[in-house]
């Protein structure tokens, strides 16, 4: 018992990470349909903005977290604005490479300038652990947790009570109408990518924190997973990806506690087909006909 | 892909015979001239330069000495250095180039195993022994290629072999964990040789957990394991991984011994792992710099005199195959490649920095393995380990 506690310990502080990449995934997916593969590398980014304010300017873990959101927000507005704005009427596995390119782009050039190798991530907050009963908890698992659950709240409270946010809204549901109902279509999307990229970039922090790594190519197979979470719940939800995120991160944590850590990926990607085949639009997503 | 390779492979072969036909005078100009030269291929660039320049950092400390010291056979050796950008193709080219264009004697690297792997047709083809300081694979030196190839490191079964006996004779484990990275050949290959020692020793396997190269989140297979009872972890992989599973385990509670092979070593195990968590680690290794062997130190101080931080295993390995080299050039009395190769099968309690070695019938190197202890961050101790 006192096992299976630790573990939903272990699943929470995982899938907490998950969720918020796969907020970035869903919100910029809703707005322009696209699948941002570049999500992936700002979350490294972050990571390495955070290294940086904690190693060179001697900052703590919450200065150095909003500076790296602060950063990744305005990283992915250019992203957006050189990238993918002047493909914004091409069809859409146009954009789905150039998102990949960007991806690559990104990897590489901080290969380039950091090196590829691993690099350890400062201990900015003491690993001081809690025991509850047998369960044994850590401060950093505590902060990532309610940090999490913070910017979820953040974010919904944007989405659903702000000017900005209705912008957001109206822009998924239709983006022509919308710009006739007089909304700025390019700020719109600009704050979603800000938004999202923001949520990433503190992802990267408590990651670069928590495991005490990073390197220019971490953003992978996070990405991949992050993408099925975002998927799983229903793409373009957003509540739809907090509740992938945290599923695919007990998922896996369980496969690897009770089933066979050897299979924990084939397991998580089985799952990700058997939702699709029975609900092919995720777990919270609605049946859309494709506009013709 | 494979075909691409394949007939890009088939490509290189054709020139390099091409290129022998009129290439053949140049060599012999080289070994009959006032200077020995030998060719270095090593991996400067891309993704395993790490080891390349240690290796390559090694070999010019050992040929600078030998040339203080006069040479070989009267001569100044010439090394030829070219990089071959950790990429087994270019490694053909570059070995084809030093064996017909620039008329080298015997060839030093590549550092991993693969590429060395790639250079070996070449050797055989052009009839030049080469030498690998780190190339560990098992099948290196096992196919119909061997006759010119040469290592004067342990292979990877040999270090599961010597681990398996350290945990149960040493350390007196009974039941042992494995945590391995299934992504990897160099794991697999590890935890096999690992366990199937440890059982015939009447050791007890009594759980195998995996995971993947890049993760960073073991927290789950490491709550299951500590639901069970064992005497030590046997963890096969490399520091990237291995550090941060080392500070989960004990971030979880799980103190017992945790062993594991030369994949550890590196200054980044202490930063990712952190210093209260690195106690009671083991692991083996080619040399150690707690050796207070002669030739050890001598390195250690030569070393450290020219570039200032103590040296690693691929900088010892790097010296050795170099100085195995000359010794083998000295010993053939000729700067000839058959000569220099039959020098080298017959080498025997050869005194090297990673210890006194001898080559065996497979030109696999026979030497003893230093096991190291990790306690508080550091080194603590290094024991030679023999089977």
């Amino acid at each position: 018992m006192s096992q299976f506690l630790q573990q939903i310990v272990n699943g929470l502080s995982l899938g907490s990470i998950y969720a918020l990449l796969a907020l970035g995934y869903t919100m910029v997916y809703g707005i322009i349909k696209l699948i941002n593969f570049a999500h992936a590398d700002i979350y490294m980014l972050g990571a390495y903005i955070g290294f940086a304010c904690i190693t060179m300017f001697g900052l703590g873990f919450f200065p150095a977290m909003i500076i790296s959101m602060v950063l990744c927000a305005i990283i992915g507005i250019v992203m957006e604005r050189i990238a993918y704005k002047p493909l914004r009427n091409s069809p859409r596995i146009t954009l789905l490479i150039t998102a990949i390119g960007v991806s690559f782009f990104m990897e590489y050039i901080m290969v380039y300038f950091v090196g590829a190798n691993v690099r350890a991530f400062p201990d900015v907050i003491p690993k001081t652990q809690y025991h509850l009963g047998s369960v044994v908890i850590n401060l950093q698992q505590i902060v990532i947790l309610f940090t999490t659950i913070a910017l979820m709240l953040l974010l919904q409270f944007i989405v659903h009570k702000t000017k900005i946010g209705k912008a957001m809204r109206a822009v998924s549901a239709d983006r022509d109408a919308a710009e006739l109902m007089g909304i700025n279509v390019n700020r719109t999307i600009s704050t979603t990518f800000a938004i999202g990229s923001a949520l990433a970039g503190a992802g990267g922090v408590m990651v670069g924190m928590f495991y005490n790594s990073i390197n220019p190519l971490m953003g992978m197979m996070p990405g991949l997973k992050c993408f099925v979470a975002a998927v799983f719940g229903g793409i373009g939800v957003i509540p739809g990806a907090m509740i992938g995120g945290f599923g695919i991160g007990f998922i896996e944590t369980m496969v690897s506690g009770y089933g066979s850590s050897m299979y924990k990926d084939a397991v998580v990607f089985a799952i990700l087909i058997l939702v699709l085949i029975f609900k092919p639009a995720g777990l919270l997503g609605k049946n859309t006909r494709e506009k013709v | 892909m494979k075909k691409w390779l394949v007939v890009l492979l088939a490509l290189t072969m054709v020139m390099s015979m091409a290129l022998t036909g009129c290439g053949g005078g140049d060599a012999e100009g080289g070994a009959e001239g006032d200077t020995i030269k030998i060719g270095v291929n090593y991996e400067l660039s891309g993704a395993v330069a790490t080891y390349g320049q240690s290796s390559v950092d090694g070999v010019t400390l050992a040929i600078e000495e030998i040339n203080a010291a006069g040479g070989i056979l009267g001569k100044q050796v010439e090394m030829v250095t070219i990089d071959n950008k950790s990429d087994a193709a270019e490694v053909v080219s570059v070995a084809t180039r030093l064996m017909t264009e620039e008329g080298v004697c015997a060839v030093i690297g590549p550092a991993t195993s693969g590429n060395f792997k790639a250079e070996l047709p070449i050797a055989l083809e052009n009839g030049i022994p080469v030498i690998s300081g780190s190339a560990t694979a098992n099948d290196v030196t096992s196919g119909n290629t061997k006759e010119y190839a040469f290592r004067i490191c342990f292979s990877d079964n040999f270090q599961g072999v010597a681990m398996a006996n350290y945990a149960s004779k040493n350390l007196g484990a009974a039941k042992v964990a494995i945590v391995q990275d299934k992504s990897s050949d160099y794991a697999e290959g590890l935890a096999t040789s690992f366990s199937a020692t440890f059982e015939e020793l009447g050791g007890e396997i009594v759980a195998r957990e995996a995971y993947t190269t890049g993760d960073t989140d073991f927290n789950a297979i490491l709550t299951s394991l500590a639901g069970k009872e064992f005497d030590a972890i046997w963890l096969p992989g490399y520091y990237q991984e291995v550090g941060l599973i080392i500070k989960q385990a004990r971030a979880l509670g799980i103190e017992c011994p945790i062993l594991g092979a030369d994949g550890f070593d590196s200054p980044v195990l202490a930063e990712l792992a952190g210093a209260d968590a690195l106690h009671d680690v083991y692991y083996s290794n080619h040399y150690s710099s707690l050796n207070e062997d002669e030739t050890v130190t001598a390195f250690i101080e030569a070393y450290k005199a020219k570039h200032g931080v103590e040296p690693d295993a691929f900088n010892a390995l790097g010296y050795d195959a170099a100085k195995l080299i000359c010794d083998a050039i000295e010993r053939a009395g000729a700067a000839d490649p058959e000569a220099i190769k039959d020098a080298l099968a017959a080498t025997s309690e050869f005194k090297a920095v990673t210890g006194t070695l001898s080559i065996d019938e497979n030109h696999d190197a026979q030497k003893a393995l230093v096991v190291i202890k990790i306690d508080n961050g550091v080194a603590v101790s290094a024991e030679n380990a023999a089977l």
